[in-house]
């Protein structure tokens, strides 16, 4: 009894955590406040539910647990501070479902997302930010994902609570006019918690993977907002991606994705990232998560079809440029280009990237090495191999281009 | 080329340090010495005691003088050397970016002059 009243709290944690803070915290910003009576509901549930029972609508019962705590406290500091407080406005927020323990706990989870990723909060605190509010995770699980120190993450985390509280940050979701340019840092945040493996290689081992946690985040978003396209393509580009996951070599040597085995690619997570992409498209309004996640089904088509349509990458890569042209997706069109119409109209690609950047770009320097090979100028690729070692702090990534050396020494 | 990455922090943030903080930032050196140690391109690594265990000396006014102390008392403190051989500024910046002490302090990269070794000064280059 004790050990399901606990493992169904847990359960709980794991799936309510963010729909109850968000209720909670919406009522005046206050999210630390939130998150502390929150905590004391979950306490009180592994308290009581051992002994009487699980209620018949558990969230309803943390949220009004929660809720009763934070009125309380509320009324506390008002009495004290002697404020005049509109009991009227405020009591109506709070018992949004007082009286109906029995309907599903309403789905305020957008609007925090839209908190968290507001612009007026440092962007790099809004993955951490998410992670806590959406996912419960707390700041030591967050710093270690990040490589940074527990008391660094703790504290640009109250920060940024801090600043949503005092600068009144409006928990509501933006108006269709200013959707798309709002919604783009929460896609970016949301993508960031998948991301963040590539960017620390040499962070401290074993690190807790978020890729996991980001796929569940633009799932959860493209449902809450089925009709934006990149939402939709998001979650389309993290569940095409974590499902090469088991591939990439992570644990022994770097196996690049054209030498990957596609047995050992999660199809589930496949036909899900597929799912979520024709549903994009149908919206006909294309975004660079759209183009990401139709990149990685190309890749993905290779499982079925045995080729890889580098044709189609080309011209996918061309239409991600336009709308994010960033360095590493100017390496990426230049490859494609390289394989398509040949290694040396791959190699004048590569020159003419202007920015200065691509010379301390490691991933330019292993593309044109593996040009320069194809195009077989042997001492050209030999030197364009080194430089890439050079610049490449990942032990597997560094044994791959080593390997590569000397098969053409 | 020869490199040193010169660890600066601020040190009253050691002393502040729970005993998880401390074993986490010691895990996260490991890991990076562990990564320069595979790549090839350490050539040393010392981490220091805190900058309160510093004693300074100086014959600067024609006598012995020694301080309590470091040399000079700014808000962040030497603290620590990794010695890097790699092939120029550029790989010894990816190697540096990747510190774990650049996450709470600052690391200075300083091209080797000379050093000396089997009995004579070396040129770096």
């Amino acid at each position: 009894m004790t050990d399901d009243a606990a493992t169904r709290a847990a359960e709980l944690a794991r799936v309510a955590y963010g729909r109850l803070l968000a209720l909670l915290a919406a009522f005046d910003g206050d999210i630390e406040a939130a998150e502390d009576c929150l905590a004391d509901a979950f306490a009180q549930a592994l308290r009581i539910w051992p002994v009487s029972a699980v209620p018949d609508n558990p969230e309803a019962w943390l949220l009004r647990v929660a809720r009763n705590r934070r009125y309380d406290l509320h009324r506390a500091a008002s009495t004290r501070l002697n404020e005049s407080l509109d009991d009227a406005k405020h009591g109506s927020a709070l018992s949004v479902v007082q009286d109906h323990d029995l309907d599903p706990v309403p789905d305020r989870r957008l609007a925090l997302l839209f908190v968290c990723a507001h612009p007026a909060i440092d962007s790099s605190v809004r993955t951490p930010l998410i992670l806590q509010t959406v996912l419960g995770f707390d700041a030591r699980q967050i710093a270690r994902a990040f490589a940074i120190p527990v008391a660094t993450m703790a504290q640009r985390l109250a920060r940024a609570k801090r600043r949503i509280r005092d600068t009144r940050i409006p928990f509501v979701i933006p108006e269709r006019l200013q959707m798309p340019e709002r919604l783009a840092p929460v896609l970016e945040a949301i993508y960031g918690a998948y991301a963040i493996d590539f960017q620390l290689v040499a962070g401290p081992e074993p690190r807790d993977s978020l890729a996991a946690e980001s796929q569940y985040l633009a799932t959860t978003l493209a449902e809450l907002l089925p009709d934006e396209a990149e939402a939709l393509g998001l979650a389309s580009l993290v569940s095409l991606s974590l499902a090469r996951r088991p591939a990439r070599g992570r644990t022994g040597a770097f196996v690049p994705l054209d030498e990957q085995d596609p047995a050992s690619w999660d199809q589930e997570l496949i036909s899900q990232g597929e799912r979520y992409l024709q549903r994009a498209s149908l919206l006909r309004r294309t975004g660079r998560f759209q183009l990401e996640a139709a990149i990685q089904s190309v890749h993905c088509t290779r499982a079925a079809s045995g080729v890889t349509d580098w044709r189609a990458l080309r011209t996918l890569y061309a239409a991600l440029l336009c709308v994010s042209p960033t360095l590493g997706v100017l390496v990426a069109h230049a490859a494609a280009v390289g394989r398509v119409d040949g290694a040396l109209a791959g190699l004048a690609a590569l020159d003419a990237i202007a920015d200065s950047a691509v010379q301390r770009f490691q991933p330019a320097w292993a593309a044109r090495a593996h040009l320069l090979a194809e195009a077989e100028q042997a001492d050209e690729a030999a030197k364009a191999y080194e430089r890439a070692i050079s610049l490449t702090t990942d032990v597997t990534s560094r044994r791959y281009l080593e390997r590569r050396l000397r098969e053409i020494g | 080329m020869r490199y040193a990455l010169l660890i600066h922090y601020a040190q009253p943030t050691v002393s502040t340090l729970s005993a998880d903080e401390i074993q986490a930032g010691m895990a996260a050196f490991h890991a990076y010495a562990k990564a320069l140690d595979d790549a090839g391109v350490l050539l040393s690594a010392e981490v220091l005691q805190t900058v309160g265990n510093a004693t300074s000396i100086s014959m600067k006014l024609g006598k012995l003088q020694v301080q309590d102390g470091p040399f000079a008392d700014t808000k962040e403190a030497f603290a620590g050397i990794f010695m890097v051989n790699v092939a120029d500024l550029d790989a010894a910046l990816a190697w540096a970016e990747k510190c774990p002490a650049a996450q709470w302090g600052t690391v200075e990269i300083r091209p080797s002059a000379v050093r000396f070794e089997s009995g004579s000064w070396v040129s770096a280059a």
